[in-house]
């Protein structure tokens, strides 16, 4: 792969705090805030339903600097989930009988920890999803991650923005999509993908500043050109919008657009979208332990409300699910369109 | 009258729904019928938003050219595509002059000896 770019901390840019970000969303004039948006359609205060997903982020560390990514992740990150927050993830994991674990990042695998995670996570009977970015498994020392996810039954939610070389590019990286193209034959080579039960997902954020389209008509578009160009087969595209904060915000802020996306993504709003949207049944866990409604707002420092536990060490599920959900001006991101979640569009 | 140094403006295209300002019925009958015709049916939505985009540009309207753009991105479209529906609007325009280069020759065929 080609050359990777500096993080927004690497390069000392103010936005690559989230409370510089939060600053930066407030200031910009709105139609309506999300508040009174939530309010119209009789969700205020946003409250969860249940705990299905437990997702946690291993760290920040990842081979890519992709440029629309909101972890700021890349291979300057030093961020590394400890021990003893992972082992009180999987106490909770259990304990809460949560169904799902979802674990992102960076890249995951990067984890020195991450093969044991997945396995006692999968003997606890959890529905276990890694957020894959194609390339990870690829690096000396990770080529062995596929065929122990497959073990494990682990379902891969992949990142691939397109099924083209010059979009996924130029948003991920040279030689990112020609990478992704080989990652993907190995997880087609191991079963994955190809209908026998190893699940393998694929992930497109626009390449730019617009709105993801419909996501069952991209995904045959995207079966039948990945099928045709490059014999690639996989189960579910996710649709999933870019996300105004971290690189993405860096760029509209660079691009002076940051004012129209936003007022896009409020006009788009969708009430249906609102009803689905992730923080409703995820808990997000961060690399040091601290528990958030969403990745997202993990971004942006701003964790669950004060009043319930906050930290995975004392996380209590009846408390959490009765907890109000923070939310911000980003949160219109969730909502626009067909709604996006980490499980693609929510409508 | 404002002073408008251009008589196009891209923030008047979120406008366009005021048509109704004067004829509510009317333009309640034009976008329920817009709306119709760009939902899937026998052409994908992606089809007709590349149908709409090279239309764009053989009626050289500029709204319909931000939209349709726009929305050819957002229905999966790529460059590549996107020009190619461009190349066929103008062969369809430069075609048509061209065409019309027959009817000439009809007249000098009749006028000449």
């Amino acid at each position: 792969m080609g050359r990777v770019l500096p993080t927004l901390r690497k390069q000392g840019s103010p936005l690559a705090a989230g409370t510089a970000q939060r600053d930066v969303l407030a200031r910009i004039p709105l139609p309506r805030s999300f508040a009174d948006a939530l309010r119209a359609s009789h969700l205020y205060p946003l409250r969860p339903t249940t705990i299905e997903i437990l997702q946690i982020n291993v760290g920040k560390r990842c081979n890519q600097t992709c440029r629309h990514c909101h972890v700021d992740a890349g291979p300057d990150r030093v961020e590394v989930m400890p021990r003893t927050v992972m082992e009180a993830c999987l106490s909770f994991l259990e304990g809460a009988r949560i169904p799902t674990l979802d674990i992102t990042g960076g890249a995951p695998e990067l984890h020195p920890d991450f093969r044991e995670l997945v396995g006692r996570a999968a003997a606890l009977g959890a529905r276990v999803t890694h957020r894959c970015n194609l390339t990870a498994i690829l690096l000396p020392n990770y080529a062995d991650i596929p065929a122990h996810l497959a073990a494990h039954r682990v379902e891969v939610i992949a990142s691939l923005p397109y099924y083209q070389a010059r979009q996924t590019d130029a948003q991920r990286g040279d030689g990112v999509f020609e990478a992704s193209v080989v990652g993907l034959r190995r997880l087609n080579a191991l079963g994955y993908g190809m209908g026998g039960g190893l699940i393998l997902d694929l992930v497109t954020n626009p390449v730019g500043t617009y709105l993801p389209g419909s996501q069952a008509a991209l995904e045959r578009d995207w079966k039948r050109e990945l099928k045709r160009r490059h014999d690639i087969e996989f189960d579910h595209l996710y649709t999933i919008t870019n996300m105004p904060i971290s690189r993405f915000l860096a760029f509209l802020e660079e691009q002076g657009r940051t004012e129209e996306y936003l007022t896009r993504l409020v006009n788009a709003y969708n009430p249906r979208a609102a009803a689905g949207v992730m923080c409703r049944n995820t808990l997000s866990v961060g690399w040091d332990g601290t528990l958030y409604d969403c990745d997202f707002n993990q971004m942006l420092d701003l964790p669950v409300s004060a009043g319930v536990p906050r930290t995975i060490f004392d996380a209590e599920r009846a408390a959490l699910e009765s907890r109000d959900i923070e939310i911000g001006p980003h949160c219109f991101g969730c909502t626009a369109g067909a709604g996006s979640s980490c499980g693609g569009a929510v409508t | 009258m404002p002073d408008r140094p251009h008589y196009y403006h891209h923030h008047d295209l979120p406008r366009f729904g005021e048509i109704e300002r004067g004829a509510r019925e009317l333009a309640k009958k034009f976008f329920d019928w817009y709306g119709a015709v760009f939902s899937e049916g026998a052409l994908t939505a992606r089809e007709k938003a590349l149908i709409a985009l090279a239309v764009a540009h053989a009626v050289q309207c500029p709204y319909c050219i931000d939209a349709y753009s726009r929305d050819a991105l957002e229905k999966g479209s790529n460059l590549e595509q996107m020009t190619e529906a461009v190349h066929v609007a103008a062969a369809i325009r430069g075609g048509s002059s061209l065409v019309h280069g027959v009817q000439m020759l009809n007249h000098v065929d009749e006028l000449g000896m």
